[in-house]
Parts: C-alpha cells; sequence; structure tokens
C-alpha cells in the first residue's frame, strides 16, 4: 500500500509517500530525519500489527516547513530520510 | 532627478517619490479589484505631498504583484530586486531579509553588495502572510493595530495546530471558550506565523544581521515571536512597508544614472 | 478584507451549514439472538458519530448523530441509540472497533482502526466489490483512497490541512454569499455559460476575489457556478496523485451537493456510483469498523480452537 501523508494548499503539494509493502519498519528513517517526520508503530491498516514507518500526526500538515532545512532553494543533497531507507520505500513529491 | 516607485501589493499600493539620496513623499492607498486605478490614486497622493507635478518625475519603475498592469510605468522590477536593492540602502550590513506582506511572504539572502542570492516564497496561502493576522484579529474581535500590544503583554506560549487560517479561526473559538486569555491567543498567533516565515526563511539560509519589511513590520507582536524564534534580533527599518517600492525607486535612479 | 466581507460574516457568525440527518434504523426481520457473530463499528467524526451492528456480517441496526463536543459521550449515545428497541445490549456484542478521529476516545471499543481501512471496507460493503476510488469529502478534511476487490486500502492520502476542497471551504462561500448551504448545487447551474473557475486555492483569497466578482456585475449564481468548479478542479488534482481506477464513488457530507459532485464526474469524465440498496454512504466508515470487528472476533475464535 502506498500511503500519502501531507496535504496540498495554495501554495502547493507537499506529500511523503511511504510504500508499506516495501517498508521493514527498520527505524532508520526515524534516526535519520533531524525534523522527526517519522515514527515506526504496527500498522494500522493490517490485522497482523506489523512494524511500519509513517509520518507522525503532528507533522503531517505542516510537512513543507518540517522538511525546509533539507531542502534548500540552492544545492541540494540527497534527503537524509530517502537516502537511509534501504528497500526505497519513501517519496517526497516536492 | 525625481524616481517614482510604485509598490502594487495585493492588499495596498504604495508609492515612494525619491530624489538624491533622499525621500520626498510616501503614500499608500487600498489596491482594491481595479490595481492600475490605485496605482494612479497613489502616485497622486504622493505628487500632492511633495508638491510637485506629474511631469517632474524621470522615471516610474512598477514593482509587486500586480507591477505588469500599470499602463503608465516605464518599467518593472520584481519585489525581491527591489528589497534587496532598498535594504542594502537603508542597512548594508543586512544579509537576511523577511518580507511579510498581506498575501504572501518572501526571505531573500542578500551579497555583500546586496545583490540577491537566494530566495524563498510563501504565496497563495493566507497562512504564510499577514492575512493570517487579520484573519484572527477579526475572529478575536480585536482591532488589527492592538494585537501586537496585547501580545507583547502575554508571558505563556500557547500551542495552535491549525496550518489553515480558515481552521485556525475554528481553534481560536475554542481557546477563547477554554478559557485562554485574548492575549495570549495574540501571542499564539504571531508565534505560529512566525514559525513558518522562519521555515520559509531556511530554505534560502538565515545570516545575521536579519531585517523584517513589508506591512506586517509595523505589529510589535509579530516582531517579538519572530525575534525568539530566530533567537537573533530582527532590524525593522523605519516605514517597512514602503521599503519595497523605495528599491524600485532606487532602481529608477541606478539605471538613469548608469 | 472590505467591510462588505465584515459585514457578510459578522451576519450569520456560526450558522452551521452542515447539519447531518440524525437517525436510526434496525432490522425487524433479523433474530440477532439467531447470531453466531454480532459486531460493532463506531465511527467518531470531528462532525458526526454512526454506530453499526452487524449480525453475522448482515447489516443489523445502525444510528447517526451529531458528535458534539464531547466525543467519548457520543460514541456511547450513537450506539445506544442504534440498540434502541432490540433487546441487544453492549455485553451481548462480541467485538468493537472504534474509527474515525475521536477513535482513541471510545471508552468500549476493543480495538481502534484508521478511518481510511474502515472507509474502503465499508464501501466495498455498500458498492460492492467492483469499487476502485472513493472520494470521501467531509466538513473538514477530503480523503481520497484506492482499493482492491477485498476493500483493501493499495493507496490513499488524506488532505485536512487547508479548507480548500472541503465542505469548510463551501461553508465560507455560502456564509459569503448568504446562500443556504443546500441551495448551493442547484443554484450553480443556473447560469447561461459555465463561468471560469476561481482562481485562488486558499478559500481566504478566494473569498476576496468572489467579492471582486460580485462587485464586477457577477451573480451569486455565477459565482457559485465558479467556486464548485474551482472545488471539483482542486479534488481531481488530489485524485491525480493517487489515481482513478473505475469504479468511481463519492461519499460524504459534499456528495449530497449536486453542484460539486457532478462537476468533478465531467472534470474526471467518470460517472460516480450510486450506492446498492438502501444503505447511506455515510455510514462507510462504521460499516467497515463492524466489518474488521467480525474478522477479529472470527480470527479469535480460530486461533483459540488450534490453541
Amino acid at each position: 500500500m502506498k500511503a500519502n501523508y501531507g496535504y496540498k494548499d495554495g501554495s502547493g503539494e507537499y506529500y511523503i509517500t511511504i510504500d508499506s509493502d516495501l517498508c521493514t519498519g527498520c527505524g532508520s528513517c526515524v534516526t535519520a530525519c533531524p525534523a522527526e517526520v517519522f515514527t515506526v508503530v504496527a500498522d494500522e491498516f493490517s490485522l497482523d500489527d506489523e512494524q511500519v514507518a509513517i509520518v507522525a500526526e503532528a507533522q503531517r500538515n505542516k510537512l513543507k516547513y518540517a522538511c525546509a532545512p533539507c531542502k534548500p532553494v540552492g544545492e541540494r543533497s540527497p534527503l537524509p530520510c530517502v537516502a537511509a531507507c534501504r528497500p526505497g520505500a519513501i517519496e517526497h513529491s516536492w | 532627478m525625481i524616481t517614482a516607485g510604485i509598490d502594487c501589493g495585493a492588499y495596498n499600493t504604495k508609492v515612494v517619490l525619491y530624489r538624491d539620496g533622499k525621500v520626498l513623499a510616501r503614500a499608500g492607498v487600498r489596491s482594491g479589484f481595479d490595481p492600475p486605478a490605485a496605482a494612479e490614486r497613489a502616485l497622486e497622493q504622493a505628487l500632492q505631498q511633495a508638491k510637485i507635478g506629474r511631469q517632474a518625475l524621470t522615471t516610474v519603475i512598477t514593482t509587486g504583484a500586480g507591477r505588469k498592469s500599470v499602463p503608465f510605468a516605464d518599467d518593472n522590477v520584481t519585489a525581491v530586486t527591489a528589497d534587496a536593492r532598498a535594504v542594502h540602502e537603508l542597512a548594508p550590513e543586512v544579509k537576511t531579509i523577511l518580507d511579510i506582506g498581506a498575501e504572501e511572504g518572501r526571505s531573500i539572502q542578500c551579497t555583500e553588495g546586496g545583490r540577491v542570492a537566494d530566495f524563498a516564497m510563501n504565496e497563495k496561502c493566507a497562512a504564510g502572510a499577514g492575512t493570517f493576522v487579520e484573519t484572527m484579529a477579526r475572529t478575536l474581535e480585536v482591532p488589527l493595530e492592538e494585537m501586537g500590544p496585547l501580545s507583547l503583554q502575554s508571558e505563556k506560549a500557547t500551542a495552535m495546530n491549525a496550518q489553515c487560517a480558515v481552521f485556525a479561526e475554528s481553534e481560536v473559538v475554542s481557546l477563547i471558550h477554554q478559557g485562554t486569555q485574548i492575549k495570549d491567543i495574540c501571542r499564539a498567533v504571531h508565534d505560529a506565523m512566525a514559525d513558518r516565515c522562519v521555515a520559509m526563511a531556511r530554505r534560502s539560509g538565515i545570516v545575521p544581521q536579519v531585517a523584517l519589511i513589508g506591512g506586517v513590520g509595523y505589529n510589535v507582536g509579530f516582531v517579538s515571536s519572530l525575534q525568539r524564534e530566530l533567537a537573533l534580533e530582527v532590524l525593522v527599518p523605519e516605514h517597512p512597508e514602503y521599503v519595497t517600492a523605495l528599491g524600485a525607486a532606487l532602481l529608477g535612479a541606478d539605471h538613469l544614472n548608469s | 478584507m472590505s467591510n462588505a466581507t465584515q459585514t457578510a460574516v459578522q451576519a450569520q457568525p456560526q450558522q452551521e451549514f452542515w447539519r447531518w440527518k440524525e437517525y436510526n434504523w434496525h432490522d425487524p426481520h433479523l433474530d440477532w439472538q439467531a447470531a453466531t457473530t454480532i459486531s460493532c463499528g463506531i465511527d467518531v467524526g470531528s462532525v458526526s458519530t454512526q454506530a453499526v451492528v452487524l449480525a453475522d456480517g448482515r447489516l443489523y441496526a445502525f444510528a447517526s448523530r451529531r458528535t458534539g463536543n464531547n466525543s467519548p459521550g457520543s460514541a456511547q449515545k450513537a450506539l445506544d441509540w442504534a440498540l434502541e428497541e432490540t433487546g441487544l445490549t453492549l455485553g451481548k456484542i462480541h467485538f468493537t472497533v472504534g474509527t474515525g478521529y475521536g477513535r482513541v476516545n471510545i471508552p468500549f471499543a476493543d480495538k481502534a482502526i484508521t478511518e481510511i481501512a474502515c472507509h474502503a471496507r465499508g464501501a466495498n460493503f455498500i458498492y460492492g466489490p467492483s469499487v476502485r476510488t472513493l472520494l470521501d469529502m467531509g466538513g473538514q478534511d477530503c480523503k481520497a483512497i484506492r482499493c482492491d476487490e477485498r476493500g483493501k486500502v493499495q493507496n490513499f492520502l488524506m488532505n485536512d490541512k487547508c479548507a480548500a476542497g472541503t465542505g469548510r471551504g463551501m461553508e465560507v462561500f455560502a456564509d459569503l454569499l448568504q446562500v443556504p448551504i443546500e441551495s448551493v448545487g442547484e443554484m450553480s447551474f443556473q447560469v447561461e455559460v459555465e463561468p471560469p473557475p476561481v482562481s485562488s486555492t486558499c478559500v481566504v483569497f478566494g473569498k476576496s476575489e468572489a467579492l471582486g466578482l460580485l462587485r464586477s456585475g457577477w451573480s451569486k449564481e455565477k459565482v457559485l457556478a465558479s467556486y464548485c468548479r474551482a472545488m471539483a478542479k482542486r479534488v481531481v488534482e488530489l485524485l491525480a496523485r493517487i489515481g482513478v481506477e473505475p469504479q468511481f464513488a463519492i461519499t460524504g457530507g459534499i456528495s449530497k451537493n449536486i453542484g460539486i459532485v457532478r462537476r468533478i464526474e465531467d472534470e474526471l469524465g467518470v460517472e460516480a456510483l450510486e450506492p446498492q440498496g438502501d444503505y447511506d454512504p455515510q455510514i462507510a466508515g462504521a460499516l467497515g469498523a463492524a466489518l474488521f470487528a467480525k474478522a477479529l472476533v472470527e480470527r479469535q475464535r480460530r486461533q483459540g480452537a488450534t490453541a
């Protein structure tokens, strides 16, 4: 399943997509992110309670701001969360 | 040589008349729904203040959102360029400019020479601009100009979660119902705005000295929240709302002198 | 903001436009005492709360009422109302799943499950297994869900950050134009030519834009048509992120506004499904929760049998 966390407002579209079929729940993104955007929980979409990364509730409506320090206007290095995710389960829409 | 700079903002239209290192007049009117007419009226007011006629103007430069809609302008420049030019003139030590207007917010990082190195914008969403504070003032039934002073009286941070001006109205109403003091809500409104503006500025980089311009610069509550959020002193030039128009007038003069 | 807006806003400061119909229902032909599994789902939304009771997976009873400001209380009240005159009591229910924004606050629920999963499961029951794309437009949020033939979520997004594209955005416009919300859909079609959409996404800026249009001589109908079109376009942009695959269904408060629904269909080139039978799409979340509850009871029994 692809879970799109974030929003679209007048200024643009700010979504982080986590593919729960790829995510192993390892938590690398949680440690890599300087803004505490990610958290690992029991998958609410399955009755099996597997561990999966999600975007923390408190951050979902301000991703544009939370992710801003990792997305400078000029030269960009790879995003720490994306770089840390070995299965490649994380994508940013902007 | 007299040059006119007109900042055609979404909310107010501002005019600055400039000659040889001096501002001759400043005038502002509501932009309303006819920006060219607003530019015309603002310019007339400024000319009357300066007691000069239209023919005394060497050049008219427009800037801001409606800069391309003024038929009598000689040329136009982006607000980012105008901001950097004017702030460099007023305070050359400034490296980071925050320009927060009614409907738009910008952050600009300048080079030593006052040129634009990077900029970031908050636009098309009321949560990132002065309209946010105005909408909350109306919900609180507090005159806009009292929001700042009231906010300074607060000693307590209160969280505001809504990231949308419309949803924030409901949040303010529930804070009132919960008995939160008006001054604390005012501070919460400014803190929330400052938080978003600083996050925007981080994209273009924050290097001291930081300056705040635009209409929100008059709001002492916002300035205080911004300084707290940045943990830096913020310089607010005199007449912050007219800085962009001044920049346009200065660029007009630069062009004629070159 | 101009004085005209202020007057319009102040004239009806707290009017509630998204009034949900409150009602309860149970199937008198079904005997719950004969059922092996009685499961319950409660959906506590920000505006309304629904309780659904299933007897062996068949819809037995439900109730829908306003949430009010006490969400644990409203869950209990909704369930009590659903069970009224049935002789069935909470103690006889094998498993209860809570969902919706207030799901963690339901004292008698055995488990909480996200409303996205419950909506998909419930819609699968209401519209049949052919439904693939769901759009749920509520008073304060907008959800888009893609699901498979079993009602399992494959892709979703939710937007509760921005008022544009939610019932709240429509309410602001109805307020501004002083038009009752139920009339918005019909009125928006009373134009000779469909006007271009309002250009601002932001509701606050859109409001100023609408005032400008009114001042330039546009009728209220024309402004409404323009805003309904803008909202439909915005929703279609949201749907593009997850992709629309027929069959397609719209639930939530805005599904009752034909001004939006017809324009979404027009933008997508896809018609929205009609529910099967007499199910109210509003109970989709609670119904899905009750179906999950049934699956959980059955699994517990299986595990108990093998242990």
